[in-house]
């Protein structure tokens, strides 16, 4: 198809480059500079989508980021991404989009019978029809406006995509690249200031790609051409094309998005599709320009009815008429700019203006070019349903209130400009207090809160000259606080012609007899006759008009929907706009894809992975790996077929029988030096360490202040003044902060110096009755014997040439070692284990097994130290000081706390010694109660007991300590269980501890 | 994102700090028989304060050391830091 809209003369684009694309499965070509908008627009294609209430034919309002309608579903490179506006994509070779909000096809639309139905879809339709009944929701509602409604489907694969992230500092950051833009830049670049200039279209130059101006005896467009090559060349100086600032945080940190693939049909190997710069700025220029305004009237939403600006800028930017036979309807200048460059293109506008009668020199302009203009005249309707065809048009009285008589003007496009709203949205983000400005009927910044800067267009300033004399003043001020550098830079004289008055009207009034829609917000269809209900319904606020009717909610956030609510509300409820106020802007200024929110952050990068140094060994030798918080720890090793239930028994049977070796890296490890540590560690656990000797290690459990368990772990004295702490892996960084926070804000008198060394020390617990054995092959010169080293006794020893600690510490309640070295010799340490350990069945174990043992053993982990539990809760009862005082120890006092029937562990075992308890199941007394049914406690872990061969709980048990013999049910209906069990001790494999000590 | 300024390394973003309340709680002194209420004032009640705030954040990916923030919660202004142990006047 050939592209009948483009004009030859005019246009940025590259006529030398054509590229094919598909557009609702038909092909079409457009040139390398177009966007898929411009594009289609020269091939006559105005439909692109339904709307999404009402199903109506929607086409291109705008050219940019403000448009509200023109969403599509594009595919790219096998992949597919979900509403992209047409207006922003960037043509590439091969591209493949389809609409959106339409079933079956966009020209034929069930949806579309809403549109006949509107008056069963008032505002708040959804609020008052779909409440009730409930059930009716999820069957009925739901589905339906799942399948009519909602814009586009998101992609359910994995995303390929790679997406990064930036930080970056700079002096001064400028946010649009228009006249203001480049001023500012350039006067701070002159001053050597650090600057990065934003752009969110892939042409620099905004508004002076378009306008018929002269800056410095070139034209607009030249000139800005001319300062982007020469801030190009600057060191200081960052310009980016393709990038949206689109949120302003706290202490001006601005994020801005780098489309750094979007325009080519597949991202280059080793780039970004999108790349997130997250900008700390000491000043920040806004001349994010303005977006202009549409005026409301009937069927204002046909396709063919735009922004004048858009037009123009579709002819000037990509040689595209939007219509051959266009009709211009204004309240101000700049619909005569858009006649004035149809005129000169060779098609005859005829301009409605509302104004009586006008005049400037752009108006003389137009008159002397011939263009036909009709004074106080205004669009009644649009008429067309897939398309203009023609506007029913009428002159209208003095106070805008009675219309002429009317008729109909053939025509196959509207453009309608409605005057100009500033973008105040980043000004707004920043925590500036906008105000009404009564000259252009909009609102601009007030009074900055950060340190912002908002000018030209943006500010609510329309003149060019004005604009950039303030601009290039403003960049040389600030940039000259910051480098002292004060560098002058003359101001290019400017040739621009004077435009009269805009005229305060926005809605033309229905004619007698006709309920034509008249819309508002084109996103999300909400029309005039929805505000006028919702203020009939009783809501005031504008935050509650806006909700009720979701006016402005929409993703284009009321760009072009804002200021003409405003205006209807305040006219209904005769007040000033600035009395009914207006809606604060948030982050995102457009919507922003979600991948370049994550980054880099997804699957094993969302959070680091450690490693032990002997993490090479147990791959080597078949270990299943399991997350325990950031580390890969070894679950089992598994042998042949084995399962994890198989594996895990094997290697906890030889533990109790043999000897087995299991990596502790992973422990949180304490370094605590200095005169007052043993103070510290007696402050800190609840019970008593001043008279712990020097080569000793005792096990401790920390609260914090409320009593709650914090943590448990051993700690040995390796000297007078030199301890070394273990906490649980998962607990390690939180414990380092706790005793940090004593010791520097509430003990700073103390003289200890705490630091982690969990990185520092590669750990082996070496465990089971065998032990000893494995020990003494270890360490041959040391006496290791029950006298040499007994329980809870500490040594240092020399491993075939390393420095080694030894503790004896006993975690699966055997007879048990833990040997530390310097993390380098940690799989020196392993290997000579598993070598003197093969004369006795050594064999590594993994978590799993380690779970198994502590379980039967009832010693309690952090399923138990749950953040719920006191000591006496863990039965730990016995270590809690009554003599001296620790941090949460008056807590403990709580009546809660001290209740007879308080909560304690046990142990629980299943009647028929054959069903496994799911953990987390409930404790309750009769199965068959009524829900809710009463609940006594827990189950907070499970395994198969390898010493008993049955399965073995322990629990968190009201009243535990009356309970050991006691027949109760666990209850899961997760899983679906009710097992008969009885309440037994929780050290259910030796209970008086004698192997640790043997 | 907070820029906040550690007495000890400077200006620094926020997501190298943790949070840590409300700095002007004192942690009443050890063996020292206190009421349920002074204790319960220290433990758990808050001030949840819309203004000026003094508070405690621990720069726990640089220095780690914990310092005192003269913040608006309201607005997220930073007025001033301090070291631990520096006197908020
Ligand atoms: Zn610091």
């Amino acid at each position: 198809m050939s592209q009948d809209f483009r004009l030859e003369s005019i246009g940025l684009i590259n006529r030398d480059k054509k590229l094919s694309f598909k557009f609702n499965g038909k092909k079409y070509f457009g040139y390398e500079g177009d966007t898929l908008a411009s594009a289609l627009l020269a091939n006559g294609v105005h439909l692109v989508g339904r709307s999404f209430k009402y199903h109506r034919p929607r086409g291109f309002f705008g050219a940019g980021v403000d448009e509200p309608y023109a969403i599509v579903q594009l595919y790219r490179n096998n992949e597919t991404e979900p509403n992209i506006k047409a207006t922003e994509q960037e043509l590439f070779d091969g591209l493949e989009a389809k609409s959106v909000n339409c079933w079956p096809s966009v020209n034929f639309d069930i949806g579309a019978i809403n549109n006949f139905l509107k008056i069963f879809l008032p505002a708040g339709f959804y609020y008052k029809t779909f409440m009730w009944p409930k059930s009716f929701w999820y069957r009925i509602y739901e589905p339906f406006i799942r399948k009519a409604a909602g814009l586009g489907v998101a992609s359910t694969k994995h995303d390929k995509e790679r997406y990064e992230h930036k930080y970056e500092y700079c002096d001064l950051l400028i946010a649009g690249s228009g006249p203001s833009g480049l001023s500012s830049a350039y006067a701070a670049a002159k001053n050597g200031a650090k600057v990065i200039l934003a752009e969110d279209k892939p042409r620099f130059g905004g508004s002076l790609l378009t306008s018929d101006v002269n800056i410095g005896n070139q034209s607009g467009k030249d000139w800005a051409e001319g300062i982007i090559a020469e801030l190009k060349t600057m060191p200081n100086v960052v310009v980016k094309n393709r990038s949206q600032i689109f949120g302003y945080y706290d202490h001006n940190m601005l994020v801005m998005s780098e489309k750094v693939s979007d325009h080519l049909p597949k991202t280059k190997k080793y780039h970004p599709n999108k790349r997130l710069w997250y900008i700390r700025a000491k000043e920040v220029l806004i001349s994010s320009g303005s977006i202009e305004r549409p005026i409301v009237f009937g069927n204002n939403d046909t396709p063919g009815v735009m922004l004048s600006s858009a037009a123009k800028e579709y002819l000037k930017v990509y040689g595209v008429l939007v219509g051959k036979n266009p009709l211009i309807f204004t309240n101000n200048d700049s619909g005569y700019e858009t006649a004035i460059e149809f005129q000169k293109h060779g098609v005859q506008p005829v301009i409605l203006d509302s104004r009586k009668n006008p005049d400037s020199e752009i108006i003389d302009e137009a008159k002397s070019l011939g263009i036909d203009i009709k004074n106080s005249y205004v669009v009644v309707a649009a008429q067309g349903y897939k398309k203009v065809k023609s506007a029913d048009v009428a002159s209208i009285s003095d106070d805008k209130k009675q219309l002429g008589k009317i008729e109909n003007i053939k025509c196959d496009c509207i453009c309608v400009s409605g005057f100009w709203t500033p973008s105040i949205h980043l000004a707004s983000q920043s925590g500036n207090k906008t105000k009404f400005k009564e000259e252009i009927d909009a609102f601009v910044p007030g009074i900055s809160k950060q340190q912002e800067t908002t000018l030209g267009a943006a500010n609510g300033v329309f003149s060019l000259e004005e604009t950039l004399q303030t601009s290039f003043a403003k960049g040389r001020e600030l940039s000259k606080k910051i480098t002292d550098n004060d560098n002058e830079v003359s101001i290019p004289n400017v040739v621009e012609k004077k435009s009269s008055k805009h005229d305060k009207f926005w809605c033309v009034p229905l004619p007698a007899g006709k309920n034509y829609k008249r819309f508002l917000d084109f996103q999300n269809d909400v029309a005039v006759s929805d505000i006028e209900i919702a203020l009939r319904e009783g809501y005031r606020s504008i935050e509650h008009v806006k909700r009720y009717t979701t006016l402005g909610m929409a993703t284009d956030q009321g760009k072009t929907s804002n200021l003409n609510g405003l205006q209807l509300v305040s006219e209904i409820e005769n007040k000033v706009v600035p009395a009914v106020g207006h809606t604060t802007f948030r982050p995102p200024y457009t919507p922003i894809s979600i991948g370049a929110i994550v980054g880099r952050e997804v699957g094993k990068h969302s959070k680091p992975t450690r490693k032990s140094p002997m993490h090479a060994w147990h791959e080597k030798n078949n270990a299943v790996f399991v997350d325990a918080g950031v580390w890969l720890r070894p679950r089992y090793y598994k042998r042949g077929n084995e399962n994890l239930f198989e594996g895990s028994k094997r290697e906890a049977k030889n533990v109790r029988t043999n000897v087995g070796v299991c990596d502790v890296t992973t422990l949180g490890k304490i370094d605590i030096k200095g005169p007052d540590a043993a103070e510290l560690l007696n402050r800190v656990y609840t019970n008593a360490w001043l008279k712990l000797p020097v080569g000793k290690a005792r096990y401790g459990v920390m609260l914090r202040e409320d009593g709650i368990v914090m943590d448990d772990g051993t700690t040995t004295r390796i000297s007078e003044n030199h301890y070394h702490m273990t906490t649980t892996t998962a607990q390690a960084a939180n414990v380092l902060s706790h005793l940090e926070y004593y010791l520097q804000l509430v003990w700073p008198e103390l003289n200890v110096n705490v630091v982690s060394t969990t990185e520092q020390w590669a750990g082996a617990a070496i465990a089971g009755p065998k032990s000893r054995d494995v020990l003494q092959k270890l360490f041959p010169n040391l006496d290791v014997s029950n006298e040499g080293l007994p329980f809870m006794g500490y040594m240092e020893g020399d491993l075939f040439g390393v420095k080694a600690r030894i503790f004896r510490i006993s975690f699966s309640g055997e007879l048990a070692y833990e040997v530390n070295v310097e993390s380098d010799n940690g799989n020196f340490m392993w290997e000579k284990i598993m070598e003197v350990g093969e004369d006795f069945k050594i064999q590594p174990y993994g978590t799993e097994a380690l779970s198994t043992l502590r379980i039967e053993m009832g010693h309690v982990a952090g399923s138990e130290l749950d953040g719920r539990t006191i000591p006496y809760d863990n039965s730990l009862e016995g270590l809690v000081s009554k003599k001296k005082d620790f941090i949460g120890k008056r807590s403990l006092q709580r009546s809660a706390f001290t209740a007879e029937d308080r909560q304690k562990i046990v142990g629980v075992v299943p009647l028929d010694k054959k069903t496994s308890i799911p953990e987390g199941s409930h404790l309750v007394k009769d199965d068959k109660a009524p829900l809710p049914n009463p609940k006594l406690g827990h189950i907070s872990a499970s395994c198969w007991s390898v010493e008993y061969d049955n399965p073995f709980s322990l629990a968190i048990l009201k009243d535990g300590k009356n309970m050991i013999g006691e027949k109760l049910f666990a209850m899961s209906p997760l899983k679906n269980k009710v097992i008969p069990v009885e309440i037994v001790s929780s050290h259910y494999v030796d209970p008086k501890g004698e192997r640790v000590r043997s | 994102m907070l820029y906040i300024n550690c007495p000890h390394c400077g200006m620094r973003p926020q997501i190298e700090f943790s949070y840590g309340g409300d700095a002007s709680v004192k942690r009443p002194e050890l063996n020292k028989e206190i009421s349920d209420q002074e204790w319960d004032d220290f433990v758990y009640n808050r001030k949840s304060l819309r203004g000026k705030h003094l508070e405690l954040w621990q720069h726990i990916s640089g220095c780690r050391q914990w310092i005192k923030v003269e913040r608006d919660t309201a607005t997220h202004e930073i007025f001033n830091t301090f070291k631990a142990d520096e006197e908020v006047a």
